[in-house]
């Protein structure tokens, strides 16, 4: 929706503002704020991510130096050999791939809820996440030819996992109440534990590919790296763009299919096109990063209270927080029991559950779920 | 030569599973017309509603302006035909002037933007819903009858020429009845066609030029109101409980409850 200053004075003028005591309804509509606070958290968890770790580089030369990266910019850096190693290969990697996993994830949420019409839908609840991994083991495991990153071909097959599960969980949950929330639930829980199981066989029997298995499952970011972020790049930029040229689509879904197909959505289309891009998007997230819970009900449930129900401000905002907030995630996942890490996966699902149990309850007593 | 008429269905039958839902129904509406749409559950209102729209499979034929309106389809069709479901959905978190606007869809490719131009046809279309001062409270606040002028609204910003209301009033009490119809028939007046679905007959008879009354799929009567609810068609289609008045005033039918006294026999009254 858009600011117009012109309505806006006009409604002044002639005394016809609304009664409420907030101000004309147009004036909200185009703020820009929301988007600079959000890319300014952002940058400061990204710039805590790069100066926090076990070498102490101070902030001030961290921002040189990557300032001095950037084209057309030259800073003087006063800096040892080690520490540029340590910022661009160890730290910046780590905080590229969790900002890009996380951005993925609470966008894909946000897609998957606008698609289904449920705010509990996100690609750990639904199944995707677990059958991406299920995908991508398979690869790990396969005799594919796999580089010495251990990745081409695992995004593809995590997509592949992705896309099995949300078809499934589609077909299971359409055959009840379509706007039964707990059914797709129970549908995605059920896919879900399928999806672990079969993984955990692969474990099991992996021989050899246990170990790279697991260590994929589990990883976070600790194994982060440039090559590795690269391949799920395409990924997230495709589908994110397949969803946000649906962005106005999902704004209309949001009521009822019937007025949908009067407003002119060719809801089947657009279901197909949200859920294929948001798949995408958080098949690469797995394949970048294993499975990362609840982030994708957190963040969009957050932004929501922000920034209202404009999925053309919903989709950004909930990228650029996803990120801030999985970033700031695994440096406590790396801080708090220095020098042992904990699995961001383990943090967001020990922050995730008591929310989703509220969004639950809360659901319930308003009558909705 | 006259225009064609703004809509003309011509031999509309419907069937689902086997049964006919509709059966050789005929209707045309022209700009600036309030046409009810009424009978008993389970006549097919709701079906003739849903097979204009092209909602269910039908036989027959529907011309929008003189053209077939199978042609409109998707976007194009929603800038011409608005339609508002009997109990249509949207978040309680949404905004009135947010559900407003959605109406714009329509009008706006993909990646558009809404200008200023679709922000004034929003607030003129609240405006004429009669909602303009509950453009910033959420949905999930409204009374039923500002909930109905909410979702006419977001009709009304679509521009159409023709409008199909399902039920519009149903669940409402006097007054707001009264307001709703008050914004459509002041809808027609400026030009649109509107067709609604009605169940309370003295109110359709009160706010309509015209009213189709339809039983079991097909048209029993149509015309002027006080032509088509008579006594005759009533007992036909509603049986002995109600019974047909006139109001003193306008002329129109008036439709009652006889409720009791119908046991003892219609022909037990005075």
């Amino acid at each position: 929706m858009i600011e117009d200053p012109g309505v806006r004075d006009r409604t002044r003028a002639d005394g016809t503002a609304p009664s409420t005591a907030r101000a004309p309804w147009i004036v909200r509509v185009r703020s820009v704020s929301p988007f600079v606070m959000a890319t300014a958290a952002l940058v400061a968890a990204v710039l805590i991510g790069v100066t926090q770790g076990t070498t102490a580089i101070p902030l001030s030369t961290t921002v040189a130096m990557l300032l001095d990266r950037l084209p057309f910019i030259a800073v003087p850096v006063d800096a040892p050999e080690s520490w540029s190693r340590i910022v661009f290969d160890v730290r910046l990697p780590r905080v590229a791939a969790a900002g890009l996993v996380g951005a993925a994830l609470a966008y894909s949420g946000t897609a998957y809820q606008g698609v289904f019409r449920n705010p509990l839908a996100e690609p750990f609840l639904l199944g995707v996440a677990s059958g991406a991994a299920l995908g991508a083991s398979i690869a790990i495991a396969s005799p594919l030819p796999i580089d010495s990153y251990g990745f081409a071909w695992v995004p593809l097959f995590a997509f592949g996992g992705a896309c099995l599960a949300v078809t499934l969980v589609y077909a299971l949950s359409r055959t009840g109440n379509l706007t039964d929330n707990a059914t797709l639930l129970l549908a995605g829980i059920a896919l879900s534990a399928v999806a672990s199981a079969i993984t955990s066989f692969l474990l099991l029997t992996g021989g050899p590919n246990t170990y790279p298995i697991f260590s994929f499952l589990f990883g976070g970011f600790n194994t982060a790296s440039w090559p590795r972020l690269l391949v799920a790049v395409p990924y997230v930029a495709v589908g994110a763009l397949l969803v946000l040229v649906q962005a106005r689509a999902l704004n209309v879904l949001q009521l009822d299919e019937e007025q949908a197909a009067h407003l002119g959505v060719d809801v089947k289309r657009t279901r197909l096109l949200v859920l294929a891009g948001a798949s995408v998007i958080a098949a690469a997230a797995v394949a970048v990063a294993g499975i990362i819970g609840f982030v994708g009900l957190i963040v969009p449930h957050a932004v929501r209270m922000i920034a209202g129900n404009d999925y053309r401000r919903l989709l950004p905002l909930t990228a650029i927080l996803g990120a801030t907030f999985v970033i700031l995630v695994d440096l406590a996942a790396r801080r708090v029991l220095a020098p042992q890490e904990v699995p961001v996966g383990i943090v967001t699902q020990i922050l995730g559950a008591p929310f989703f149990l509220y969004l639950l309850r809360r659901g319930r007593s308003a009558g909705s779920l | 030569m006259t225009p064609p008429p703004l809509l003309e269905v011509r031999d509309l039958s419907v069937q689902i599973a086997g049964r006919a839902l509709l059966d050789g129904v005929s209707l045309s509406l022209q700009a600036g017309e309030l046409v009810g749409v009424i009978g008993p559950n389970g006549a097919g209102k709701t079906t003739l509603l849903r097979a204009i729209t092209g909602r269910v499979a039908r036989g027959g034929t529907i011309h929008l302006d003189g053209a077939p309106i199978e042609a409109l389809r998707g976007r194009e069709r929603a800038r011409s035909v608005a339609v508002v479901e009997q109990l249509p959905e949207a978040p309680p978190t949404m905004r009135v002037s947010e559900l407003a606007m959605l109406g714009r869809f329509p009008h706006l490719g993909l990646l558009g933007r809404e200008t200023s131009r679709d922000v004034a046809i929003t607030r003129d279309a609240m405006t004429r819903a009669g909602c303009l001062d509950l453009a910033e409270r959420l949905i999930g606040t409204l009374s039923g009858g500002e909930r109905r002028r909410a979702f006419i609204a977001r009709a009304l910003a679509q521009e159409p020429r023709l409008l199909l209301l399902d039920e519009p009033t149903a669940a409402l009490d006097a007054s707001a009845q009264g307001e709703v119809f008050e914004v459509i028939r002041t809808l027609a007046d400026d030009g649109a066609g509107a067709l609604v679905v009605v169940h309370d007959l003295s109110l359709a008879a009160a706010w309509c030029d015209r009213l189709l009354l339809l039983h079991g799929g097909a048209v029993v009567a149509s015309g002027d109101p006080r032509e088509v609810i008579t006594a005759e068609h009533l007992a036909h289609v509603y049986g002995p409980f109600v019974t047909l008045l006139t109001h003193p005033d306008t002329g129109r039918p008036l439709v009652v409850p006889t409720g009791l006294d119908a046991r003892v026999g219609i022909d037990a009254r005075p």
